[in-house]
């Protein structure tokens, strides 16, 4: 453990402090949205706006190679992509009668299925594994700084909204009658959950981000009976579960991703499971 | 067939209980709600066809009627909710749009998801959600929350888990939430759903007070105790009927219901296992 401490001090390790810096960023945002998330049951929801992300990553490599646009960096598709896929799934369930499960998967598939056929259409290697299981090698400061704005966005925004949003998730129908705009809020939900998720695509990849989202805050709902301490636990959680899963996986030289997402995984297993025998036995 | 069940007595067999006058109304006031030749269906189905009436301010009015006749539409015309295909609603004389900030509201079933995380006084508060600054409740909105809740009894549930309240305790912080926006009239859709019968009563002593100071609107099935507070009973089944509370009988009853109508008589007293039917066992 000492090794890790020693080279997260290390000039030659920058990579490891971008990426616990990156973790430890993000987690308020995630414990912040990943409580709405978690209690508005979306996590389907959320897991489609993640895998579709891959699609503008692609795309945006696509377009760097093919038409020399480098302005339009893997992240700056990352968040497009991610934006419109929200505004998409918003729209549709508020004005179609499609079925909403139905448009939601359709985007989680299409956005992967062009994602790959744009990273096999663009020359050179670019290992399509880094975006979906995470590569901490790849985080750079420009990465950090662009997590830490859409981080300022995500937690101004979540708490200036935040009763309007409880009023909005407990019960619509009554807020609406309140001149709240449910709609609006709903669509507001939606692109904060699609800025969270970009935020640690790098880290841990888009096929395990919703873990990030979903287990923290579900770890935390066991201890809190209001939706602020659900938001703060969770985000302990998350910080702990990154810097944890971090140190662990430099240690046993693990992948960094999976490792954090296993540690966030066990956290919420042993609450479950302690929880279970509590009522169990007493 | 409806089985329509009336606790404590039925009045219109034994009318031996005062009913309450009907209320005149102010000459010069504005209707509080005026319907005129209202039309509703979803889609092809016909809900509420050809429907007027008017409503002065502390009318106090029970919705009656078989489901699916148009209760609950009926609301949700005066919520703006829904919107007429045709006729016209009007609604403190202007449209229901604008003066819901004016509308006290307690729905039906709360789609409420018992796993939210929220306190019994967050909840009241979203009654205030229309007053509310750039992002948080003002100490006035906290203070009118109090006193609402303090008016019902459950001042002390504040700090609660909304959802570890029993179901009496939920209904009247529901009923909480609708009166903390200082509505001029108050929407009640079935609010005696699923309660027991001793916070059955103790809604009806509530729905008493209230009705000296706002508008009520009630959906009920218990006409035999809400017949007591309210001065005039609606019909709902597609068409509207009107009928004073004064005239209530078994007569008027079943056409209500739609016909083929059984009542409960309560006021007879039954072993716990119920009747005994002699010679049928």
């Amino acid at each position: 453990m000492l090794a890790y401490f020693n080279a997260l001090i290390d000039p030659n390790m920058v990579f490891l402090r971008y990426a616990l810096f990156a973790g430890l960023l993000a987690a308020p945002a995630f414990g912040i949205i990943g409580t709405y998330v978690v209690a508005k049951r979306m996590t389907y929801l959320a897991g489609a706006i993640a895998h579709c992300v891959l699609g503008g990553i692609g795309a945006a490599l696509y377009c760097q190679v093919h038409f020399g646009l480098l302005w339009l960096t893997p992240m700056l598709g990352a968040i497009v992509t991610a934006i419109a896929a929200a505004l998409i799934i918003g729209l549709i369930s508020q004005h179609s009668r499609e079925r909403v499960d139905s448009v939601i998967g359709a985007i989680w598939v299409l956005g992967m299925a062009a994602g790959i056929i744009f990273i096999a259409k663009t020359p050179g290697y670019i290992d399509p594994m880094s975006y979906l299981f995470g590569n901490i090698l790849m985080i750079t400061a420009q990465d950090l700084i662009t997590i830490a704005t859409l981080d300022v966005i995500v937690i101004g925004l979540g708490v200036l909204s935040y009763n309007r949003m409880i009023a909005a998730c407990f019960d619509e129908e009554f807020a609406r009658l309140r001149g709240i705009k449910t709609e609006l809020y709903t669509l507001l939900l939606l692109c904060l959950t699609a800025l969270t998720i970009v935020l640690m695509v790098r880290v841990v990849g888009i096929v395990m981000v919703i873990a990030l989202f979903t287990l923290p805050a579900a770890t935390a709902s066991h201890f809190s009976a209001r939706l602020w301490q659900m938001m703060l636990i969770a985000t302990l959680l998350g910080m702990v579960s990154v810097a944890g899963g971090l140190s662990l996986s430099y240690v046993l030289d693990l992948p960094s991703g999976p490792t954090i997402v296993m540690l966030s995984g066990f956290f919420y297993l042993l609450v479950i499971i302690g929880k279970g025998l509590k009522s169990r036995l007493g | 067939m409806f089985i329509v069940q009336f606790s404590s007595k039925t009045h219109f067999l034994l009318p031996d209980t005062p009913l309450k006058p009907i209320q005149l109304p102010p000459p010069s006031a504005i209707p509080v709600i005026q319907c005129d030749q209202l039309c509703f269906s979803y889609g092809e189905i016909p809900i509420l066809t050809d429907v007027s009436f008017t409503i002065q301010r502390l009318d106090a009015i029970a919705l009656v009627g078989p489901n699916g006749g148009g209760k609950s539409t009926l609301l949700k015309l005066i919520l703006g909710l829904l919107t007429p295909q045709s006729g016209t609603i009007r609604v403190l004389g202007t449209t229901p749009h604008l003066a819901r900030p004016k509308i006290g509201y307690m729905p039906q079933h709360l789609q409420y998801d018992p796993s939210f995380p929220v306190s019994v006084m967050d909840v009241v508060l979203m009654g205030r959600a229309s007053s509310m600054g750039l992002w948080r409740y003002s100490a006035k909105d906290r203070r009118i929350a109090h006193e609402t809740m303090a008016e019902l009894a459950v001042d002390d549930l504040a700090d609660r888990s909304f959802n570890s309240l029993s179901g009496g305790q939920r209904q009247r912080i529901l009923i909480a939430r609708a009166l903390v926006c200082e509505p001029e009239i108050l929407l009640l859709d079935e609010p005696t759903a699923n309660v027991d019968p001793a916070a059955h009563l103790q809604f009806f002593e509530i729905l008493k007070e209230l009705a000296h100071r706002v508008t009520v609107l009630t959906v009920s099935h218990d006409l035999g105790f809400v017949s007591q507070v309210v001065g005039r009973v609606f019909c709902v089944n597609h068409q509207v009927r009107i009928h004073p509370t004064t005239e209530l009988t078994g007569e008027v009853i079943r056409e209500m219901y739609g016909g083929d109508v059984r009542m409960v008589i309560h006021d007879q007293c039954c072993s716990e296992r119920g009747h005994s039917h002699a010679g049928l066992l």
